[in-house]
């Protein structure tokens, strides 16, 4: 062979670093900075997480200590800050309810009731409802949505006014927070539907014959096999949809004409606000401590959904190490 | 250029998990060595551990002595990429780049270490890897169509050819026709045979005949018991270990009683 | 398993096994008549909404029938299949009604114009986004010039260099809550970050592309990590038995055989933050101005053009509201551009053997 002895070089790296573990081999410079690179980028984003919480907990101190004097809004933090708590967990469950069925059945569509062909692509098409930007979604419920649901909110309050929530009076415009909960509701259902179906389907195939194997219907079987299985995977999709709907600015934003009241009447025009949507309304015009009050808002707003998604993720984590399925 | 390799009480881990216990072999340069043995006896596990692939797994590491002519893997200073320059491995299921054509995979170990090469050089070293592996006459025509499009004997010859592309000294082959049908196993025992007269190698195989076709040398390999670590159990010339071989669990496994 | 199933009498068997069944034509012919119900009601002045509840009701004899013909255990697997597709269907309204509404308002907007002047001095009709197709392309330029080498060495550390270690695996939990960050907080930190070296009231595109950045790590983390999990190990060891360092082996082995996922991660992951509002709203301002510099002053982008046109339209009106929904029609475009390219990607360069 000619090209034999292409590189004249022996095993022994010429280096002068005396190692101590044996284990260890001699790392390269190339290895040291790539090695290094990437645990940086890794340490980055815990920095990046402590850095949320340290700059948001600076800035919003000086918001919760602020007299109502010096601030536009008038009022001591707390009280500022409970109606908008009220609304955002409010706006969020009610979302919640309306999603997570449909989210479900969409799953369970998906994963064992549609023809194995038509799966994929329908997949896709729920996925595309997750594409569409926020604002889209605000300006469709603001404007669509909200004249054409309006004449249900008049039926509501005029046949089941009785019940509280639909006391009226029914809001002219039908931008109520029951409009924006249904934007919000179908903003979530895909990440609830996409989490769900992952889970469906790895119901273990032994389980779902066995069942079908006693003779039980599609539905017994799912009853049977699936329901169990999925069980904590679907409370931890709700949460993580939850947190989600926690935090959704624009959807709220644009759809609510807010008014601050703590109110469960949901087709009147006198809604809560979220923090989230008011801080978009407010921001611009803010200034001072003002400002600091606002972020102090958000601080509250990252720690109820730093606690859900916290929660849903130790939940699915946990599942993880018991099921077995990764 | 061909190095035997001494080792010398060798114990293998995986974390706390002794795997492979006390091996004391001599390897002689040109010529064959086969390592047969049930499955789960730590064939694989020793042959990684002589161009110290062992320890990319985490955890895992050795204790003892593996010399290549004079000159101890395992010594401090010694660094396991260089290591795996000078010995390299063929694995059991062919695993040729698939982002890279043919040719490019032979020259995947200079091209990987961005050696530079001018292009004749280049074309030299694939056709001279392409035909020790004896693929060229195959391939020569679609150098530069991915190496995935080849069958899986060729791909295997492929991997082969990019072993010896590198100019290693010893060629370590773990199971190398497990996956292959027979007719491209035959041309690589054939393959084997050729490359004895400049390599060492050493073959892990489950097949008795094969080890009994291409090797001058066979290790037995064996578990003393369940969850007890693997052994080398007996080393001898070919013919004796096929024929009347030492110790009765050798024989009884060449006979197909177990394993 | 509560389920307690009912065993036919052992005379019956015979005529349970052969079984009375709906006739396989039967549930086919009631959905295409329900189907025809929704159509009608679409093109009639019944209106699509009255439509598709009778179609409901139509396609819901199935189970009925079933009930008279095979007995309540079908009948109630066929409720069961009625109602998962009806969510189905529900799922597709707005979705559906969203494009009508955005492609019907907004399609007249469009023109050579709207493309390529700004606001600047413009009073009533004429303008355009200019100005918001240059901030968005440039924060988010930015955004992904800073987040995709941080989230792809984050996936290689987790994959190639922590792999189960205590700080990988809280890595990975952090990163999965940070997927949580509500992009309102994520606008806010950067406000928070920006106020200390800039002062009070600091607005800069590069503010928003810090904030998406929050948004936008966590996304190409995990899209990578799933790519980096998808190598095969035997192709890394393949390499290291060449005598290939590590890094050289993740460099030209594994980065460039999950090439295909890791791009169409990372256009996806663009695709998620180009359309965010909330927190350009807050760092990034608004303005009726072209602004090419992304660390001087506010910037405009696409989402806040259509979240203050609409909110805030002026005197008059109209012009305003048709420019807001030209705008979020283009931004619509351009999200569904992204993502059929990410799907192109994933489907036409995986290497062979593992699409
Ligand atoms: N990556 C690994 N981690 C832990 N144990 C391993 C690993 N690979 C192999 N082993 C264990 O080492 C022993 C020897 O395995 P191996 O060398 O693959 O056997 P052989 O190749 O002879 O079939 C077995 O008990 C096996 O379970
Ligand atoms: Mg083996």
């Amino acid at each position: 062979m000619g090209t034999r002895r292409i590189r004249e070089e022996g095993l022994r790296v010429s280096s002068t670093t005396e190692q101590t573990r044996r284990t260890a081999p001699p790392q390269r410079p190339g290895d040291r900075v790539f090695g290094g690179l990437s645990l940086g980028a890794a340490l980055l984003i815990l920095a990046t997480l402590a850095g949320v919480a340290i700059f948001l907990t600076v800035q919003g101190i000086p918001g919760i200590t602020a007299s109502p004097e010096e601030v536009k809004y008038d009022t001591t933090f707390l009280r500022y800050v409970g109606p908008l708590v009220f609304g955002t967990l409010w706006a969020a469950a009610l979302a919640l309810v309306l999603a997570a069925p449909v989210a479900i059945g969409v799953a369970l569509f998906i994963s064992h009731y549609a023809p194995r062909r038509l799966a994929q692509p329908i997949g896709y098409v729920i996925d595309l409802l997750a594409a569409v930007p926020s604002v889209v979604y605000g300006a469709w419920g603001m404007v669509t949505l909200a004249a054409a649901i309006q004449p249900v909110y008049l039926w509501l309050e005029e046949h089941l006014g009785f019940i509280p929530l639909f006391a009226g009076p029914a809001s002219a415009t039908g931008r109520t927070i029951l409009t924006a909960a249904l934007v919000l509701a179908i903003m979530i259902l895909p990440i609830m539907t996409a989490i769900c179906r992952e889970i469906f389907l790895q119901t273990p195939r032994l389980h779902e014959e066995a069942a079908l194997a006693l003779g039980a219907t599609r539905w017994e079987m799912t009853r049977m096999a699936v329901f169990p299985y999925a069980r904590s995977g679907i409370v931890s999709a709700a949460m993580l949809a939850l947190g989600r709907a926690l935090g959704e600015t624009m959807a709220v934003a644009m759809v609510l004409s807010a008014s601050g009241v703590i109110s469960l009447n949901l087709i009147s025009s006198t809604n809560p606000s979220t923090i989230a949507a008011n801080i978009a309304h407010s921001f611009k015009e803010a200034s001072g401590l003002t400002v600091n009050g606002l972020i102090a808002t958000g601080l509250v707003l990252f720690v109820i959904t730093f606690a859900v998604n916290f929660a849903a993720r130790a939940i699915v984590d946990r599942r993880k190490e018991f099921s077995g399925a990764n | 250029m061909a190095k035997s390799i001494d080792v010398t009480d060798l114990n293998i881990y995986y974390g706390d998990f002794l795997a492979v216990q006390d091996v004391n072999i001599t390897i002689p340069a040109r010529a064959v060595t086969a390592f047969i043995g049930p499955s789960g006896c730590g064939k694989s596990t020793f042959l990684r551990s002589l161009n110290r692939m062992h320890e990319v797994i985490r955890g895992a590491y050795v204790d003892g002595k593996v010399l290549v002519d004079g000159e101890d893997l395992y010594a401090q200073e010694m660094d396991p990429v260089n290591v795996r320059r000078k010995i390299g491995m063929v694995f059991q299921r062919p695993n040729p780049f698939p982002t890279m054509s043919i040719a490019e995979n032979v020259l995947a170990g200079q091209r990987l270490n961005s050696k530079r090469m001018k292009k004749s050089e280049a074309d030299d070293v694939v056709e001279q890897s392409l035909r020790r592996a004896g693929l060229w006459a195959e391939v020569k025509e679609r150098l530069d169509r991915p190496g995935s499009s080849l069958s899986g004997g060729q791909q295997q010859r492929l991997c082969i050819a990019r072993a010896i592309a590198v100019e290693p000294e010893v060629l370590l082959m773990d199971e190398p026709c497990s996956a292959l049908d027979p007719i491209s196993t035959s041309v690589i025992e054939d393959l084997i045979h050729e490359l004895k007269n400049d390599y060492t190698i050493v073959i892990v195989t489950h097949n008795m005949q094969q080890a009994a076709r291409v090797s001058d040398q066979t290790a037995f390999f064996n578990l003393a018991g369940v969850g007890q670590p693997g052994r080398l159990v007996e080393l001898g010339p070919t013919e004796k270990m096929f024929a009347n071989p030492d110790d009765p669990a050798t024989e009884a496994y060449i006979q197909g009683r177990f394993g | 398993m509560t389920t307690t199933l009912t065993r036919p009498a052992p005379s019956e068997l015979g005529a349970d096994l052969r079984g009375r069944r709906l006739p396989t034509w039967g549930p086919t012919t009631v959905w295409s008549l329900a189907a025809a119900t929704a159509v009608v009601g679409l093109l009639t002045p019944v209106g699509l909404a009255r439509g598709l509840v009778l179609a409901w009701f139509v396609a819901a004899l199935v189970p009925a029938w079933s009930f008279v013909v095979e007995g309540r255990r079908k009948a109630t697997d066929r409720v069961v299949t009625h109602l998962v597709a009806s969510a189905f269907v529900l799922a597709l309204i707005p979705l559906v009604s969203i494009l009508v509404a955005v492609v019907g308002k907004g399609s007249s907007a469009l023109s050579a114009e709207f493309f390529s002047y700004s606001m600047r001095n413009v009073v009533g009709e004429g303008g355009g986004i200019y100005h918001g197709i240059i901030g968005t392309l440039l924060i988010t330029a930015a955004a992904s010039v800073i987040s995709v080498p941080i989230g792809l060495f984050t996936a290689i550390y987790l994959i190639e260099y922590g792999d189960d270690s205590r700080l990988a695996s809280s890595i990975r939990f952090l990163v999965d809550v940070m997927t949580g960050i509500p992009s309102i907080v994520a606008g806010l930190f950067a406000y928070a970050l920006f106020v200390l070296f800039f002062g009070e009231g600091v607005r800069m595109g590069v503010g928003g592309s810090v904030a998406l950045s929050v948004l936008m790590i966590p996304v190409v983390v995990r899209s990578c990590e799933e790519m980096l999990k998808l190598v095969p190990n035997e192709l890394r060891e393949a390499s290291y038995a060449l005598g290939v360092p590590k890094w050289r082996t993740i460099a030209k082995v594994v980065l460039p055989t999950a090439l295909a996922g890791i791009v169409t991660g990372i256009t996806l992951a663009i695709a998620r933050v180009i359309g965010e509002t909330a927190p350009l709203l807050i760092i990034a301002g608004m303005t009726d101005s072209v602004n090419f510099n992304l660390f001087d002053g506010r910037m405009q982008t696409l989402p806040v053009f259509t979240y203050s046109a609409l909110m805030n339209p002026g005197v008059p009106a109209e012009p305003s509201i048709e420019r807001a929904w030209g705008a979020a029609l283009v931004l619509l475009l351009i999200v569904m551009a992204l993502n059929l390219v990410a799907r192109l990607v994933s489907h036409f360069f995986s290497p062979q053997g593992e699409r």
